[in-house]
């Protein structure tokens, strides 16, 4: 038991070196910035004080590792900087609509995670018939769509009917349950391309497994084919089914950012996407932080739970 | 025939697939199988004799399907009936003991927890008393700790315990008739000992019928009543053990019988410097000593079998040799000279002088070159052979392997049975001229024909080429027909080292002792002679 | 009504096609290929036949296109009636001719991404594979770091940095997919150094070059050729969102992902128009999959 502990520490700490390793490439990518941040800034009519003035507002004069070792423990304590398109501090900016974009992530993990994994043993289970033909075809269909295409489909059949709602506006005062029935199309759409992915990968993991002797011999046992697949194959394929739990909620986190925009939903992506056009560097930096943190995370939790559903790993000889 | 059999089968048939034509791969074969008798399906590879196994509980593997005859199991047609019917029957009343234990447990659970699955899913007993019974048929199968023992899980376990559980779980039900799917195969031979009077007790002490697939006769011979010899899925002949073991009717069961005959004449003492000396060799990974100050000489004209179980280190000393493994202490000679321990450190000529032979064959040839680049490219090299004369001698080289130039010449390795690659793995060694051959298990791969072949070859090779081979192999019959000197190794130290005929005649180390008697030979009463000699009860 | 009619003239489409190109593909392949069209599945064989229209249409643009690229024809948003029968965009261009065009722009930078991304991932991979040691470790170590990085975020995080042109969009993409190609390139070529015949050619005193190219390569083909199809698939639908997200390629080049963007208004009023560029994505992504897919299959020995 030792062992999986200082595994698990093993890994809790490469997690960490990781995000270090993270946070640096995400500042470093501003030293390659060309130009100069403060005439950016300020314009070309500028003088030469107010820049100076400026730079040594910002810092822009320290050595680059001491703004970086600034700029981080800042960011760990929740202050990213200020915005320079619109000059508010960016943890204003972020506040709110990070919690927006967690609730549509896990909105779409809620519904995709327990439909995909039973579409995907099923599949294994009548692996080749009609039905795992169709699921494949149709999930592989739903891969090779782009998000927005999905999307705006969604929104020409079950928007222009007025069934649902095409914007998505969460002010204070929205309930759970219209925040729900708002965020329904955004969340349908995540769902559709998550799921399919997740299906397929869970169908791949389980059918891995069928060619293994151990299942041959279980079909020997006289056990029948759903004992087979259930006990005897899911248990084995419990890691790569939690990788691929985890691959593609990490992918709703980015996923989030084209739906976001078609349905003018007030969250982190939309927020990005908005920053790139102005090129406001800080909050790029600010929210690729965030999102490649929650991507890390799961990541993590992924290899953890992976490790402690090995029997070899959880008892050794 | 006043009995009824237990199991009948005519006229079987089954059809294999290979791309998207069906083959038959068993042809017509009958077997009938009384209650409480063992018969011993005996044949090479592609002799259709799991298949036939499997068939025996209506089963067919993917990609395979049972296209003609009858199987009557008990007075139930197995062809006719239901699946979920075929199901109820099998691991009640029909087992299944496969052939790699260790791949056929479930990693995910408790042994305890796959011996009760049967019983309590087929109906037969509760699950406390599955358990209590799992101990007892774990005592009866003599395996350590009964009462713990299945509470562990697969891979805490040793291969040889792994497969004793695998026959108690087969037991579990205590069904009418089990299939042993060449259940010692993959053990080494002290452990094989074990299984196999463990096994051959148990069936014994519940009168279960057994089907029992092997390709080794000496060990079939020691656990079957009727042995029955096919090839390619034909049935060749069947009779009781005693009388096919003495006199064997058909021209091809003889020939099966005396591949162990073949023996290489005795050759006198080597003289000289010899082409390889290794030198108080101390090597491992990280920090394990794999080998442990070894010392050996092999002369030219002269065959050094160094011999072991898993994990005595001898594929590590030819490791050390080619250069592959950089060693801690201890050096390599070669005629004399001392070789830079790591291979890049040597030069053309120094890499050619060595030359190795792999186990499989399969990946040991590069699949998509063809056999001109494949046997060409060493003599390119290193004899800066070009155009006519390096075509020449490509096929000088297919005909000294005895395959025909003109319809080789051409092909991939894929299109080569297993024995052809094997030859031109031997090909590729003789291409670079090399003094020393490392031949590292090169038939254990084999049919026994097939190997016997490459015996001779390698046999006529060494006179004609004046060559010196380093003969890695597990398998004593093996030694006893090519080798001159003898390396007995384990865990990584050199127990023993002589002349065969020195260490074959006479009593010797306590190890080299265990390891020799352990050789299942052709004789029923063999197993019984060694456990009462042995002390155990037979 | 209409839902169900354009899903019946989709899968007798999808038949006619599939059906027409598999019996095309039967009479014109050389004898040793016959049995594998034969096999061939109506999803591949379908797909096949898409690609193939997708190749011509880009190659033959100009002279399939009714008018000019970027032509200004008449009055914004016409609807389906010739001479303009797929109408015009926002600005008053043909669409049908900005369609036609748009496979050029966005299926040729797609596959010029791809490319270079496949070159350098896969050079890397083998060689890293090949030698071990530090390089190996120091390579695979940046590319888990690159990798810890959402693809999308990563890509958004440069093209800020870098600007958004044409040229900076495939650098960006082809370096954030190389690194996918890389892991890939590495793990299969892995699997075969660890082979008996690559130990063999190293006794013999093979240079690395040779190595490669011989032994490595030629049993590295069918794994990296599917994955060049799954990476075309990644890239292009990566391109067309930071298009469609106003970030990719810049009007008033024709692509399609921009063209869903710029025209996305006339869907509130139950205009399709804005979704056949979109449509011409997913129908290329899905005919690539269709025949990784079937690659894959018949690669990996499972018939069914």
């Amino acid at each position: 038991m030792n062992d999986i502990w200082r595994m698990i520490g093993q890994r809790l700490l490469f997690g960490l070196l990781t995000l270090f390793v993270i946070s640096v490439v995400i500042f470093g990518a501003t030293e390659l910035l060309p130009g100069d941040l403060a005439r950016e800034l300020l314009g070309q009519s500028a003088t030469e004080e107010t820049l100076a003035a400026l730079r040594d507002q910002l810092g822009l004069n320290d050595p680059a590792p001491l703004r970086y070792w600034n700029w981080l423990t800042a960011a760990l304590q929740g202050d990213f900087g200020v915005s320079m398109a619109t000059k508010r501090p960016i943890a204003d900016l972020v506040g709110a609509r990070l919690g927006n974009t967690l609730f549509l992530a896990l909105y779409a993990a809620a519904l995709s995670v327990p439909i995909s994994l039973t579409l995907g043993v099923l599949a294994a289970l009548w692996r080749n018939s009609i039905f795992d033909r169709a699921s494949n075809a149709l999930a592989l269909t739903a891969i090779s769509i782009p998000e927005f295409f999905v999307a705006y489909i969604l929104v020409l059949f079950l928007a222009q009917s007025g069934l649902f709602p095409s914007m998505v506006r969460i002010t204070g005062s929205t309930t759970f349950g219209d925040q729900l029935y708002m965020s329904f199309l955004p969340a349908l759409t995540l769902t559709l391309v998550v799921t399919a992915h997740m299906m397929r990968m869970t169908r791949a993991a389980i059918i891995n497994l069928l060619a293994n002797p151990y299942i041959e011999m279980a079909r020997l046992k006289g056990m029948s084919p759903l004992r087979v697949v259930l006990r005897h194959a899911v248990p084995n394929a419990l890691a790569p089914i939690i990788n691929v739990v985890a691959l593609n909620l990490a992918y709703l986190i980015t996923g989030v950012v084209v739906v976001e925009v078609v349905f003018v939903y007030p969250g982190l992506g939309q927020l990005m996407v908005d920053a790139v056009t102005n090129r406001d560097i800080a909050v790029v930096q600010a929210i690729a932080l965030i999102f490649a943190s929650a991507y890390v995370l799961l990541n993590l939790i992924a290899d953890v739970l992976s490790t402690i559903s090995n029997p070899r790993l959880m008892h050794r000889s | 025939m006043e009995k009824q059999p237990l199991l009948t089968i005519r006229g079987l048939r089954i059809e294999g697939r290979s791309g998207d034509a069906w083959h038959e791969i068993v042809k017509g074969v009958d077997l009938t199988l009384h209650k409480g008798e063992v018969l011993g399906l005996i044949g090479e590879s592609g002799a259709g004799k799991s298949t036939i196994g499997l068939a025996a509980m209506g089963f067919a593997r993917d990609g395979c399907r049972i296209s003609g005859g009858s199987i009557l199991f008990d007075g139930i047609d197995l062809r006719a009936v239901p699946e979920a019917e075929r199901r109820a029957l099998r691991g009640k009343r029909i087992a299944y003991v496969a052939q790699s234990a260790a791949a056929s447990f479930n990693p995910a659970h408790k042994l305890i927890d796959q011996y009760c699955e049967g019983p309590v899913v087929h109906g037969v007993m509760p699950r406390e008393k599955a358990e209590a019974d799992a101990v007892e048929l774990y005592r009866r199968m003599r395996l350590p700790n009964p009462e713990e023992i299945g509470f562990r899980y697969p891979h805490q376990v040793s291969g040889g315990q792994l497969q004793r559980a695998m026959t108690a779980m087969a037991m579990s039900c205590r069904p009418d008739l089990i299939i042993f799917d060449e259940p010692t195969t993959a053990l080494d031979v002290t452990t094989q000992i074990e299984v196999l009077a463990a096994i051959r007790d148990i069936v014994r002490q519940f009168g279960t019928a057994a089907i029992y697939i092997t390709h080794d006769l000496a060990v079939v011979a020691q656990m079957a009543d009727r042995i029955k010899v096919l090839l390619r899925g034909d049935e060749v002949e069947e009779a009781d053990t005693r009388s096919m073991l003495t006199a064997p009717r058909e021209e091809y069961t003889r020939s099966l019988w005396a591949v162990r005959s073949f023996a290489r004449a005795e050759q006198p003492p080597a003289t000289g410097t010899p082409v390889v000396s290794v030198r108080g060799v101390t090597a491992g990974y990280g920090a394990v000593d794999v080998l442990k100050d070894v010392s050996f000489d092999i002369h030219a004209r002269r065959t050094v079998a160094v011999v072991g179980e898993s994990g005595s280190g001898k594929s590590t000393a030819a490791r050390v040799i080619t250069g592959l493994l950089v060693p801690r202490k201890g050096e390599v000679l070669f005629n004399g000279k001392a070789l830079p321990p790591n291979f890049k450190a040597r030069s053309r000529a120094e890499l050619r002088q060595c030359q190795m032979i792999y186990q499989m064959a399969d990946t040991a040839l590069n699949p998509k070159l063809r056999l001109r680049e494949l046997i060409g490219r060493p003599a390119e090299m290193y004899l800066g052979l070009k155009g006519k004369a390096l075509e020449s001698r490509i096929r000088d080289l297919l005909a000294l392997i005895e395959l025909e130039p003109d319809t080789y010449i051409d092909r991939l390795p894929g299109e080569l049975s297993g024995g052809q690659k094997q030859r031109i793995g031997i090909a590729r060694a003789l291409a670079a001229e090399p003094q020393l051959i490392i031949c590292d298990e090169v038939t254990s791969a084999l049919d026994q024909i097939v190997q016997e072949g490459i015996l001779k070859l390698l046999d006529r090779l060494q006179s004609e080429l004046n060559l010196a081979y380093m003969f890695i192999t597990h398998d004593l019959a093996t030694v006893k027909a090519i080798a001159d000197e003898v390396v007995v190794m384990q865990q990584g130290v050199v127990v023993e080292r002589g002349p065969k005929t020195e260490l074959f005649g006479r009593p010797h180390e306590a190890y080299t002792d265990l390891l020799l008697s352990s050789v299942p030979e052709m004789d029923p009463d063999w197993l019984n002679r060694l456990l009462a000699s042995r002390g155990e009860h037979a | 009504m209409q839902i169900l009619l354009a899903v019946i003239i989709g899968l007798a489409l999808f038949f006619a096609i599939g059906l027409a190109s598999r019996a095309t593909l039967r009479g014109l392949a050389p004898a040793h290929l016959v049995p594998t069209f034969r096999d061939m599945p109506l999803t591949a064989s379908f797909g096949l036949a898409v690609i193939l229209i997708y190749v011509v249409v880009s190659v033959l643009a100009p002279v399939l296109a009714p008018f000019g690229e970027s032509e200004v024809m008449g009055a914004q948003y016409l609807p389906w009636a010739a001479p303009y029968h797929l109408g015009t965009d926002k600005l008053g261009r043909d669409m049908l001719t900005r369609l036609i065009y748009g496979a050029r722009n966005t299926v040729g930078i797609a596959f010029a991404t791809t490319a270079l991304a496949f070159v350098v991932g896969t050079v890397l991979g083998i060689w890293a594979a090949l030698v071990g040691g530090w390089l190996d470790q120091t390579l695979s170590r940046i590319v888990d770091a690159l990798m810890a990085i959402p693809a999308l975020i990563f890509s958004l995080l440069l093209l800020t940095i870098f600007g958004t042109s044409v040229l900076s969009l495939i650098l960006v993409i082809a370096a954030v997919d190389a690194t996918r190609v890389y892991r890939l390139a590495r793990s299969v070529a892995q699997g075969i150094v660890v082979m008996d015949y690559i130990e063999a050619a190293r006794l013999r005193g093979e240079g690395m070059w040779r190595l490669i190219r011989r032994e490595i390569l030629p049993n590295a083909m069918a794994p990296l050729v599917a994955e060049f199809g799954l990476r075309f698939c990644f890239v292009f639908l990566a391109i067309s969102a930071l298009s469609f997200l106003g970030l990719g390629i810049k009007p008033p080049t024709a692509d399609w992902g921009s063209m869903v963007r710029e025209n996305a208004t006339l869907i509130t009023f139950g205009d399709v128009t804005p979704l056949l560029p979109a449509g011409a994505i997913a129908l290329l992504t899905v005919a690539v999959n269709f025949v990784v897919d079937w690659q894959l299959h018949r690669a990996s020995g499972l018939k069914e």
